[in-house]
């Protein structure tokens, strides 16, 4: 516990306000609470908004953050979610809760512990006395100037039903004020108070406004006055870390090592494309490869394409292997393209013209009549009896090839299957690239 | 041993090794996988990740957590930086050490998102009001994805300043080969903090205990103490006194300005990286970086092999612009043989091309001597610059 803490929450400075604006009573109501709820001030951070309100984080003796306008519940979210027990104080006006609308509603939903005090009194004071999102309609300020059209944003309603669990709503006036900010403080939630109050500059000149009419307002516009809501729901920085602490300890990303336990008589850089569909498996295939012929003492890159829809369309994926470091990764002509669908046909279109009589091209039979300069391989995996051949399509055609190729044994696939994927995925992989160099086996009549 | 592994996953676990503790972000392709990396693995380390209602939340967020003592990463494309902009200048005007990873897209606004792109290299510079500068560091490997997120921690928490990590689609998302022994681990050091407050003292009166807008000297950052801890700490983004309050006064306005600027002006050499590659006689020097790096190292081997001297210089700290290093390769490698031509090649118009041509021609006309003919390389299509390109502007 403290040793002493201080009589009062307020610095020496004076208050820069205008006569009778209600920003300084709000203030005052705030060092109360402060005092009444023995507030550790260096356990305190008061984050201001931008406006005549936010200046007024220099006449306190706790923490304070002075940022930008209409962020700072963005600011207090970072605090609080860092040092979930820190008293955490928003004091933003109502323009700040218009360009910053977006925070506000997350922030109740997250139900994050932040205490928001609003200092509506219905314009822009600092700019000059301009409209916001608070100013009812018909209200007269330098940019409404035969009265506003649009219609007043109920902060409270918002935020409660939006899941805040605290919302209030009076003026600066009322006598309770610090009672209730002590209240918000407690509640361990999200807790919205709409002050509402008078800035003598502007608004209360142009609308005849009084602390009487002030609470009049709130019936001609329909918003409810005290607690408008409570709800019990967990409070989100200490939710968050709960819901992250039983991984704690836990190795975070270290470097997963292939040891090369193959070899590969590669002696240049290979390029290999494989074209098909979304669904196909091309990209698990490629990776696969890759690692495999990592495995085999290779280096190996591996680039995808394909659309941002990614259930549909083509599934593109290149790979180059080398016994060098590889550094340029771009492929202009491969050195074996495997077609396994049309769509993957179309967009290797570029590949497919750039292919010579020295280049590989391994397809399945519905391509049978497609001309090519290339070696051209056909394969019919309905021969081999795995089911949904068309599902496997890439990692059939793909083994078939590395079985022509010979880059490096097939049996670094198999480790490469085995270290990744779990049975009984892994089993039945490890079969389709049995079954997909099998064919090899028996069309070019070698030993398998 | 080796590792097939893609640069998003190098860049998360170089966060984390540098201890990094707090990531907000919004999705945003080729961003998105340090967003998913952050949220699956800041909780094993005790830190905390946040998807953020925008991006102008995410960094918001990042300043918040940052100034309470964390190590903050976040990481988004250009049009997230769009919307980081003003709080990339609270960042600065507040001293925050703050990482932000722009993976960049190709071309304005939506752009081409899952295209090779160096288009953000004047904007993350010039990103933000008042013109005061941020470091950006640019990874041309995987290798490098780990060790110069490392070194962006590193130079964040000593200069207490945004530092960017300018990457892209290629260098993120691609899976190449690394060999494990060969991530540079370069140090992490801390912000300095703060002496420890007397005993007993509450910090009310902070004029008596710790001012934490006191630069002394000028030109480096102010000990740092975070929210809750044992200063009273007042934060503003407002041109701001000692204890950081509010001021106007010319003499303090100027040496805070003064100081934002000195402070990272002061010290390029310490921040500036490179890696050159020079030949003695070559009359040709290229310099890139990033992706585009990978293919100019290729075609150097090439010109090489086919007997051509040719030197090469990989720019790894963008900004500040690596002078010393820039000058010291266009001397030559000897350092008494100028190269004639300098070629220099990015994925834009010719961005950082206006950096090397204002300090090479300052150099000559310092020097009176004839500056080196400087041409650009460059491409928007959304493809590669090829090592091709490169070698038909050598002279040998
Ligand atoms: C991004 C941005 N836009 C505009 C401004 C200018 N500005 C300063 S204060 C303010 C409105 C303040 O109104 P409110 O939040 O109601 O505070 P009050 O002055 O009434 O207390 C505006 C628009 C700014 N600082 N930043
Ligand atoms: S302009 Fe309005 S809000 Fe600002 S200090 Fe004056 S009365 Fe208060
Ligand atoms: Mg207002």
């Amino acid at each position: 516990m403290l040793a002493q803490l201080p009589v009062t929450y307020r610095n020496e400075r004076e208050y820069p306000f205008c006569p009778g604006c209600g920003h300084g009573l709000v203030l005052n109501a705030l060092n109360r609470a402060l005092i009444e709820s023995a507030a550790d001030p260096k356990r305190t951070v008061l984050v201001t908004d931008i406006g005549c309100q936010g200046l007024s984080d220099q006449y306190f003796v706790t923490h304070a953050f002075h940022g930008l306008h209409g962020r700072s519940i963005a600011y207090a979210t970072g605090i609080k979610l860092v040092d979930p027990d820190l008293n955490v104080i928003v004091l933003m006006g109502d323009g700040g809760a218009g360009i910053g609308g977006a925070h506000l509603l997350n922030a109740a939903r997250r139900n994050i512990g932040l205490t928001v005090l609003v200092f509506n009194n219905f314009n822009f004071g600092m700019t000059g006395g301009e409209h916001s999102v608070t100013t009812p309609t018909g209200g007269v300020t330098t940019t409404t100037r035969s009265g506003n059209l649009e219609r007043p944003l109920d902060l409270c309603a918002t935020v409660v039903v939006n899941g805040a669990g605290f919302a209030w709503r009076g003026t600066a006036y009322d006598k309770d004020l610090a009672d209730v900010i002590v209240e918000a403080l407690q509640s361990r939630s999200f807790a919205l108070l709409d002050i509402w109050e008078l800035c003598t500059a502007y608004y209360v000149p142009n609308n005849k406004l009084t602390r009487t009419t002030l609470t009049t307002m709130r019936e001609t516009v329909g918003m409810a006055a005290g607690v408008v809501g409570r709800a019990e729901r967990p409070e989100y920085a200490r939710a968050l870390r709960e819901a992250g602490a039983s991984q704690a300890g836990q190795p975070a990303l270290r470097p997963d090592p292939l040891v090369p336990i193959f070899a590969s008589a590669l002696d240049r850089e290979f390029r290999l494309v494989i074209a098909g569909s979304a669904g196909g498996k091309v990209r698990s295939t490629a990776r696969m490869v890759g690692e495999a012929a990592v495995l085999s003492g290779l280096w190996a890159t591996q680039e995808d394409s394909y659309p941002v829809t990614v259930q549909t369309g083509h599934s593109l994926s290149e790979l180059i292997f080398s016994p060098r470091e590889i550094l340029y990764t771009g492929i202009a002509r491969p050195d074996a393209l495997a077609l396994v669908s049309e769509e993957g046909r179309r967009a290797a279109g570029h590949y497919l013209v750039a292919l010579t009589p020295e280049s590989w091209l391994f397809v399945t039979p519905q391509f049978v009549d497609l001309e090519t300069p290339a070696r051209k391989l056909v394969f019919d995996f309905d021969v081999t009896g795995v089911r949904g051949v068309k599902k496997h399509g890439a990692l059939l055609l793909v083994s078939a090839a590395l079985r022509v190729l010979d880059l490096f044994p097939l049996a670094a696939c198999e480790a490469a299957i085995r270290r990744t994927q779990r049975s009984p995925i892994a089993e039945e992989n490890l079969e389709i690239v049995r079954q997909g160099a099998a064919v090899v086996a028996d069309r070019l009549g070698r030993g398998s | 041993m080796r590792e097939f592994i893609d640069g998003a996953t190098a860049i998360a676990r170089g966060a984390l090794d540098a201890g990094c503790d707090f990531f907000a972000g919004y999705p945003i392709s080729p961003a998105t996988p340090l967003l998913l990396h952050m949220i699956r693995e800041l909780p094993k380390v005790g830190g905390v990740a946040i998807q953020a209602e925008d991006e102008i939340a995410s960094i918001s967020m990042c300043i918040g957590a940052a100034m309470t003592g964390a190590r903050a990463l976040t990481a988004t494309s250009g049009p997230g930086i769009s919307l980081y902009s003003e709080n990339i200048g609270l960042a600065i005007m507040g001293e925050v050490p703050l990482v932000i990873v722009d993976a960049q897209r190709m071309g304005p606004a939506t752009g081409g998102a899952t295209t090779p792109a160096q288009g953000d290299v004047q904007f993350v510079r010039w990103g933000t009001s008042g013109g005061y500068p941020i470091i950006a560091l640019a990874p041309s490997s995987v290798a490098e994805c780990y060790s110069l997120t490392r070194r962006a921690f590193d130079l964040a928490e000593r200069f207490r300043v945004p530092v960017f990590l300018l990457t892209d689609k290629a260098m993120c998302l691609s899976m190449s080969t690394v060999e494990i022994e060969q991530y540079e681990r370069p140090p992490v050091r801390p912000r300095v903090q703060a002496p420890a407050a007397p005993s007993g003292d509450l910090g009310l009166r902070p004029e008596e205990s710790f001012l934490p807008w006191r630069f002394d000297p000028l030109d480096r950052p102010p000990p740092f103490s975070a929210f809750g801890g044992a200063h009273i700490m007042r934060f503003t983004g407002s041109s701001h006194d000692e204890h950081g309050i509010l001021t106007k006064d010319p003499v303090r306005v100027g040496q805070l300005n003064e100081h934002l600027w000195r402070k990272i002006a002061d010290h390029a050499s310490e921040i500036e990286l490179v890696r050159a590659d020079l030949q003695p006689d070559a009359r040709t020097l290229l310099v890139s970086y990033g992706i585009t790096a990978r293919a100019m190292a290729e075609a150097a081997q090439t010109a090489r092999a086919r007997g051509q001297r040719v030197s090469a210089l990989t720019v790894q700290s963008l900004w500040p612009v690596p002078a010393h290093a820039l000058l010291a390769a266009a001397r030559g490698a000897s350092g008494d043989v100028p190269v004639e031509r300098m070629v220099v090649a990015e994925l834009n118009l010719g961005e950082f091309r206006r950096e090397v041509e204002r300090e090479i021609y300052a150099w000559a006309a310092r020097e009176r001597r004839v500056a080196p003919e400087i041409v650009g390389l460059h491409r928007v299509d959304g493809e590669l610059i090829t090592p091709e390109q490169f070698l038909e502007t050598i002279r040998a």
